[in-house]
């Protein structure tokens, strides 16, 4: 972490360090801020809040919401619900896998794109759906795929 | 204060705001302005009307007008016909999908007119993040009335409501509450599961983006009623609108003393916190979910002990779903009576289903218990885009079962269903048609489960993964002789054998699809053929030639170069180089590809 960040989770750390249950909500909100969970971060939640490392990354590794490795700076998130699948998903999510060059759970090399597969996000009524960061894309196809790709060069 | 002409309500629920619904307010807002008329025309937000496929959508009281599918370009349209001239615009009005009908207003639309709305009962009609408006709806008189009860009235009242769990599993949920607080212990704790966690689900998510001030007092009774004084919210973070629309509501009741000290003058106190999920499915499970707010892996426990005795951090704890809360005011300022009305004999007042998957009017709808299938596909869905025909709708998620179409006509409540092996479930609904391949479907359904099983028990862990790997054989055209009856038997000491209710549940998919859909799976098996023509491995695209028009499409969308041909030459596929992505056979607009079995094709 560089200070910028350090202070950032001392923050966040301050604001819940007393309440009941506050590794959750604590490693949310360095997620959020850092968009991943850096390996020095845990240790300074470990010792403040005084909950073996182990523990943190036993509750880090289970929920998949947090990542222990950066993401994209377009973060693109394939929903894979039902009612995208039955409305063509997997061919979505290939064709991101096409076009960057890239699997699912990876980072292009320039740091630019990553690609998740996430399960239903609400928006079912738009499937075959997709986020990138925190803008929805609805009835998506291998054709808007390319589009908004070269929308985000 | 200005003579107000007329209410635009846009709906800004997250599949509209997706739509663009924020970028035709900015537009009508501009175009009002320009007309010099803004101060006469209150723009609002409001909660998921329901009709989520049309959006962007607006309507324009007082006559209740609804248009549809707007685009910033149709504010000014709308302003200078509609608004200055009163002259409906008719291109911008929803049209029934079959008979091509036209309607004016909202409450006319089968969609809506078909609908009995008692939780979605402020959609469409309150700004979501006013508290004023919710209070001028009746709000807040519930728990003002609950509070002058005894806490063994609510309860009494809530039990012979008849009202049931929402979540899933269908609990009574007077019984619940009736059981927590008879227990011992202090303090004591009220759990709103908004976890959601079927993937292809979103009615908790609408009710907490389009009311959620219903869902809080809904808790805060609860709370009265077991004598609990604090409440936690568990939502999703995928839901990031409901989790800021929830914030703000909490800070309207705290702020109006609805939330605090001595609610309205009594010495009931109340406080709420919000608390998010991190993306882990098990989490909507009880018992789990009570372990990741309590900042621990989210792995379930075995019940009993059940949270009513032993729940948050070992105390008394009631935990009901979103939309059982939200059914909690009208009830106690209806009564009873009035909502055992409503409904079939043991399954009592309306259910919330989120259409989605191939039907034409995707979205959220409420229904009494016992409304038929084929009311909800046909009337209010509007029927099967495409002229393809209905095949199943599935329910209840990864939990449920399928309902074929020999079974239209069954009433849809929790018994009717579990006798032909489905369940009501939390209420997301997913309509499929003759091109979706049940054994597929049941593999996605287990490669779900799969891969959120929480590891904890090994009948889940390592049956799912065992059932996974046949259901992919089959796919594959690599099935055996005797995988049904190994489905079967897998299927069955996962359900009886696994810890909770995600590895009970599992199997469900598969034994529900090999119920009736048995003839696929043998299609699959005997004669590597996948009679929907969507299993990759069993089927082969090829252009007919007849129809073919030498268009060059198909050969600019492939992206192997497969699809080829020389200009005004038929174009044809190498099979070779094909990976069967279909781009070619979506994107040809003379419907000149087909889709071919493999193996007839080959003999
Ligand atoms: C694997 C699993 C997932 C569940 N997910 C949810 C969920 O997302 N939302 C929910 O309300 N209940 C869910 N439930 C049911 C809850 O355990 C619980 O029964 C419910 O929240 C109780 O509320 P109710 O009585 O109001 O339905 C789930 C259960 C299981 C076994
Ligand atoms: S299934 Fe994709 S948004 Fe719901």
């Amino acid at each position: 972490m560089d200070p910028v960040q350090k202070r950032l989770v001392d923050e966040i750390i301050a604001n819940w360090k007393d309440k009941p249950g506050a590794l959750m909500p604590v490693l949310q909100e360095i997620q959020e801020k850092l968009g991943y969970l850096p390996s020095d971060a845990m240790e300074e939640v470990s010792r403040c809040l005084n909950i073996p490392l182990t523990e943190i990354y036993g509750v880090a590794t289970f929920y998949h919401f947090f990542s222990l490795k950066p993401k994209g700076k377009y973060k693109i998130q394939v929903c894979e619900g039902t009612a995208c699948y039955v409305k063509g998903a997997k061919r979505v999510l290939e064709k991101f896998e096409e076009v960057l060059g890239i699997k699912v759970g990876e980072v292009t090399p320039d740091g630019k794109f990553s690609i998740e597969s996430v399960r239903c996000i609400g928006a079912c009524s738009h499937a075959p759906a997709i986020m990138v960061n925190d803008q929805v894309h609805g009835r998506m196809n291998s054709e808007k795929v390319l589009q908004l790709i070269k929308s985000l060069k | 204060m200005a003579i107000v002409r007329a209410n635009v309500l846009i709906c800004a629920g997250s599949a509209c705001v997706s739509s663009r619904a924020y970028e035709f307010k900015d537009a009508l807002l501009k175009a009002l302005e320009e007309a010099g008329i803004r101060a006469e025309v209150n723009v609002v937000d409001t909660g998921c009307v329901g009709t989520c496929d049309l959006g962007p959508v607006a309507i324009v009281y007082p006559d209740g007008v609804f248009y549809v599918k707007l685009k910033p370009e149709d504010a000014t349209t709308i302003v200078n016909e509609h608004l200055l001239k009163g002259r409906v615009v008719n291109r911008l009005l929803y049209q029934q999908p079959m008979t091509k009908e036209v309607f004016p207003s909202l409450s006319e639309i089968d969609f809506v007119a078909r609908q009995k709305r008692i939780v979605l009962r402020n959609m469409g009609i309150i700004n979501p993040e006013s508290i004023e408006e919710y209070i001028a709806r009746e709000g807040y008189e519930a728990l003002a009335k609950a509070l002058t009860m005894t806490p063994e009235e609510v309860i009494d009242t809530v039990k012979r409501s008849g009202l049931r769990g929402r979540g899933g599993a269908g609990f009574p949920t007077g019984l619940k509450w009736e059981l927590a607080r008879k227990a011992k212990g202090n303090p004591k704790y009220v759990i709103c599961n908004g976890d959601e966690g079927d993937p292809g689900a979103f009615m908790d998510r609408s009710i907490l983006e389009g009311d959620p001030h219903s869902v809080i007092e809904g808790m805060m009774i609860a709370g009265y009623a077991i004598g609990a004084s604090k409440g936690f919210f568990y939502v999703r973070a995928e839901y990031p609108l409901a989790i800021k629309r929830l914030e703000l509501a909490l800070e309207q009741a705290r702020n109006y003393g609805l939330i605090g000290e001595n609610i309205l003058g009594t010495d009931f106190s109340f406080d709420i916190e919000l608390r998010r999920g991190s993306g882990a499915f098990v989490c909507g499970e009880e018992t789990a979910l009570i372990a990741s707010i309590e900042g621990r892996r989210g792995e379930p426990r075995p019940r009993p002990p059940y949270p009513a005795n032993k729940g948050l951090w070992d105390k008394p704890t009631v935990i009901n779903n979103v939309e059982t809360l939200a059914n909690i005011a009208p009830i106690i300022l209806n009564g009873a009576d009035w909502f055992s009305s409503i409904g079939t004999e043991k399954s009592k007042g309306t259910k919330v289903f989120a259409l989605a998957g191939k039907v034409n009017n995707t979205g959220l709808i409420e229904v009494p218990f016992g409304t038929s299938l084929r009311e909800i596909v046909f009337e209010v869905g509007g029927g099967i885009p495409g002229g393809k025909k209905f095949k199943a709708a599935q329910t209840g998620g990864p939990s449920g079962g399928c309902i074929p179409a020999e079974y239209l006509d069954i009433p849809l409540d929790y018994e009717s269903l579990k006798q032909i092996g489905a369940i009501v479930g939390s209420g997301g609904l997913i309509i499929m048609d003759e091109d979706t391949c049940m054994v597929d479907v049941a593999r996605f359904f287990l490669e779900f489960t799969q891969s959120e099983s929480c590891g904890k028990c090994p009948p889940c862990r390592v049956g799912t993964r065992k059932m996974l790997d046949i259901l992919e054989r089959i796919i594959n055209g690599e099935g055996e002789e005797g995988d049904i009856e190994r489905l079967i038997e897998l299927g069955n000491e996962v359900r009886q054998d696994s810890l909770c209710g995600l590895g009970q549940t599992a199997p469900n998919p598969v034994l529900s699809t090999i119920r009736f859909f048995r003839d696929e799976y043998e299609a699959h098996i005997n004669e590597k053929r996948c009679p929907a023509k969507s299993c990759r491995a069993l089927i082969a695209y090829q252009v007919i030639p007849d129809k073919c028009r030498a268009c060059g499409i198909c050969a600019r969308v492939c992206p192997v170069g497969a699809a080829q041909g020389k200009p005004r030459e038929i174009h044809f596929i190498d099979k070779n180089l094909c990976i069967k992505c279909g781009d070619c056979f979506a994107k040809c607009p003379f419907g000149a590809i087909e889709k071919v079995d493999i193996f007839l094709e080959k003999s």
